[in-house]
């Protein structure tokens, strides 16, 4: 269903889009790559395909030793700082439809990567020609940048280049840079992939978690390989870590509040500019108040189940005790 | 940076040079001929190094926040290997806090929040797990306390600093009288052996009238810094570094520590520490338990802390008003201002009341009035705070448990 290398390259020539293409052996990593066209002088590429919390896939291309820290673009997309993690095996078929380590910003041809939010290491503008596996991982496409905006262009994208080594504090002041490059939409997943997806009952409670766990244990097989590609990824997450994440939570209600309020507001206003900034005033200055009141609740919550805890295994220990005489 | 402090303490007055020489070391704070403490000799003599600037951008850039007030206004203005913990954080390890009190009394001022209030911070920033010491023992040995009265004075003090907001799931708060023992006692034997008596006195100027209990305190405050001391939390990293924020007189007792730690083959604690903060009534005031308006302590209402700073605040404006117009007030002296300076968040707003009482063209009353403001809400916030504090939460923070979320 997926385009193949020789739909792509037909594609290119027909945009009049100058390209070359080297046969090697399959690779599977940047070095192995090097081996065979390291010499010819053309920028390699390193590309990821990664995922956030809300199911969006991201294609990371950039030049082979610029550093990504996934923490870093995790805040700058505006996810928070474990936002994003290597997509596992199973979207690279289903959502890009290339094999194993042929990750490539090409791979947007295909239609099952239409809400695939690409970005470019601006690195690649001042090379002369790029390195991209063209959906098959036994050639290299030697492609300029501006051809390779060309192509994007010609399948409705518009490219967008950072410098992905940037590290800009992101805070109350300072809202993440790339918030624009995270899709808007949450894709439909493919249903292979949600089938993948397994729930897990949680506690006597009968809340159940969905956890991936297929998911999970292809995602470390796919990061292992992709290691030298990348420095290190983030680790799963703990439900009620989550859960009692003080600031995550105050900025959830407040952003919701003052959304809420906003909303009424502007409805009313003559300069709808105002209300933003009075907005964040607001924020400021009960979000220091807020965090307290939910620590002092957090604290007096985890008192109360360790008192609960206690007296649990003091009664279990006294009724085998007795038992036993 | 030497080590050591660059002049060997004389016996009989450790780091006393005499009397026209400024003393700091952890039970005497005295400037030099009344006047004010000279940061940047005791930085010398000490042998730690400043904070400065590339330091908080570097901790705004790692913890991706603004940093804390006291980090931007130089009120943490030393340390000791604190890059290195940086660069620990950096490569994704992690550390450890370790900060403390000595409770010696019922009643806090703003003034012993400040090391807290900074501790937290520093937990959240890095969401790191953070031991608390109280050192009751060493109250009942320098004050003369009895041993309920101190462990009493503990427990009370241990509520103050629960209401600064530290987190229960990282945070472990022990007196020394209910946990010395176990691999904690085995670790200052350990310390003990590599510090000889005439090291103590020229450290801290112990003197042969001192009975055995002062001489031998100086480990249980060292030891905390090393991970073994804390078996149920920290079992299997021993390597795990440690970062100390406290006020700048404690750093003797670090010294020591630092110097005994590659000894017995431990990792060399970190310290950020700060200044000291000034009497109500100046710089050159002496802050005393026995007089009530020399602090802004946490228990007073709106209308005592509005008393005291209209009061007894110590003002840097002129005598009269055609004098303060003319000649603006000296921010040197002026102590509204310096508190502002710890405990208004807003720089922009603190850099305006600099510029304009410095011109003359804002009186005392205003700055005082906006002191008064911004000290009854942290007293009120600390106060709601402080009642949600019951004897069992003191309990679960006191329990010797694991900690799992310590470090998420």
């Amino acid at each position: 269903m997926g385009y193949t290398k020789d739909q792509l390259l037909a594609r290119l020539k027909e945009l009049q889009i100058d390209f070359f293409c080297y046969d090697h052996p399959a690779v599977l990593t940047v070095e192995a790559q090097a081996k065979y066209v390291g010499h010819l002088g053309g920028a390699l590429s390193k590309n990821l395909l990664l995922k956030d919390k809300k199911h969006r896939y991201y294609v990371v291309s950039a030049l082979a030793n610029t550093n990504i820290d996934l923490k870093v673009l995790s805040q700058r997309l505006g996810l928070g700082k474990g936002g994003l993690r290597m997509a596992a095996e199973e979207a690279l078929q289903e959502i890009l439809q290339v094999p194993l380590g042929c990750v490539t910003p090409l791979a947007l041809i295909n239609d099952s990567a239409r809400d695939v939010s690409l970005l470019l290491d601006q690195g690649f503008k001042s090379q002369q020609s790029c390195y991209f596996h063209p959906l098959t991982n036994e050639v290299t496409l030697s492609i300029s940048a501006s051809s390779l905006d060309k192509f994007l262009i010609s399948i409705g994208r518009q490219p967008s280049y950072v410098d992905l080594e940037a590290n800009p504090a992101v805070g109350k002041d300072n809202p993440p840079d790339l918030a624009s490059l995270a899709p808007s939409g949450v894709p439909a997943l493919p249903d292979k992939v949600e089938n993948a997806v397994t729930s897990i009952p949680t506690g006597n409670d009968g809340l159940t978690v969905k956890k991936p766990t297929k998911l999970a244990g292809e995602a470390k097989s796919l990061a292992a390989l992709q290691k030298e590609k990348l420095q290190k990824v983030q680790s799963s997450i703990d439900p009620l870590a989550e859960a009692t994440n003080i600031e995550k939570l105050v900025k959830e209600i407040m952003d919701k509040t003052s959304t809420a309020f906003l909303n009424e507001i502007t409805k009313d206003l003559n300069d709808p500019q105002i209300a933003p900034s009075v907005s964040d005033v607001v924020k400021r200055r009960v979000s220091s108040d807020l965090e307290h009141m939910m620590m002092s609740l957090k604290n007096a919550a985890y008192t109360q189940g360790f008192q609960a805890g206690f007296q649990a295994t003091l009664r279990s220990s006294l009724q085998s005790l007795s038992m036993q005489k | 940076m030497a080590e050591e402090p660059t002049k060997a303490g004389s016996a009989g007055g450790g780091d006393r040079e005499g009397d026209d020489e400024q003393v700091v070391n952890p039970w005497e704070v005295t400037a030099k001929d009344g006047g004010k403490i000279d940061y940047d000799k005791l930085i010398e003599k000490f042998g730690c190094q400043r904070l400065d600037e590339s330091l908080v951008r570097r901790v705004e850039r790692l913890t991706g926040r603004p940093a804390h007030v006291f980090l931007r206004r130089g009120v943490f203005f030393a340390h000791r290997d604190f890059n290195e913990i940086l660069d620990v954080y950096e490569r994704g390890e992690k550390f450890f806090l370790y900060t403390g009190r000595g409770p010696s009394s019922e009643a806090l001022h703003m003034g012993h929040l400040v090391p807290f209030m900074f501790t937290k911070y520093l937990q959240d920033a890095f969401k790191v797990p953070l031991v608390i010491q109280l050192t009751d023992d060493e109250k009942c040995m320098w004050k003369n306390l009895t041993v309920e009265e101190s462990k009493r004075l503990a427990r009370e003090n241990a509520k103050d600093i629960i209401a600064c907001g530290f987190d229960i799931t990282r945070t472990f708060i022990f007196s020394d009288f209910s946990y010395v023992g176990g691999a904690f006692y085995e670790n200052m034997v350990k310390v003990a052996k590599c510090v000889t008596f005439n090291k103590v006195v020229g450290i801290f100027g112990f003197t042969n009238e001192d009975h055995i209990g002062k001489i031998s305190f100086p480990p249980v405050q060292a030891v905390p810094s090393f991970p073994s001391s804390f078996p149920h939390l920290f079992s299997g990293k021993d390597d795990l570094r440690c970062l100390i924020p406290c006020a700048i007189d404690q750093d003797p007792y670090f010294r020591m520590t630092r110097d005994v730690a590659p000894r017995i083959g431990y990792q060399k604690p970190a310290l950020i520490e700060s200044s000291f903060f000034p009497a109500l009534q100046g710089e050159t005031g002496k802050m005393s338990a026995s007089d009530p308006n020399s602090a802004i302590y946490v228990t007073d209402s709106s209308k005592d802390i509005k008393n005291k700073v209209n009061r007894y605040a110590f003002s840097g404006g002129q005598d009269s008003i055609e004098n303060h117009r003319k000649y603006g007030a000296n921010l040197e002296v002026d102590i509204p201002v310096k508190y502002l300076g710890f405990f208004l968040e807003d720089d922009a707003e603190l850099d305006h009341i600099k510029k304009e009482y410095g011109a003359g063209r804002m009186l005392t009353g205003e700055v005082k009035k906006r002191l008064v403001e911004v000290l009854s809400e942290l007293v009120e916030r600390h106060r709601k705070a402080r009642a949600l504090v019951t004897d069992e939460v003191v309990d679960a923070f006191m329990a010797v448990r694991p900690l799992p979320q310590m470090f998420g």
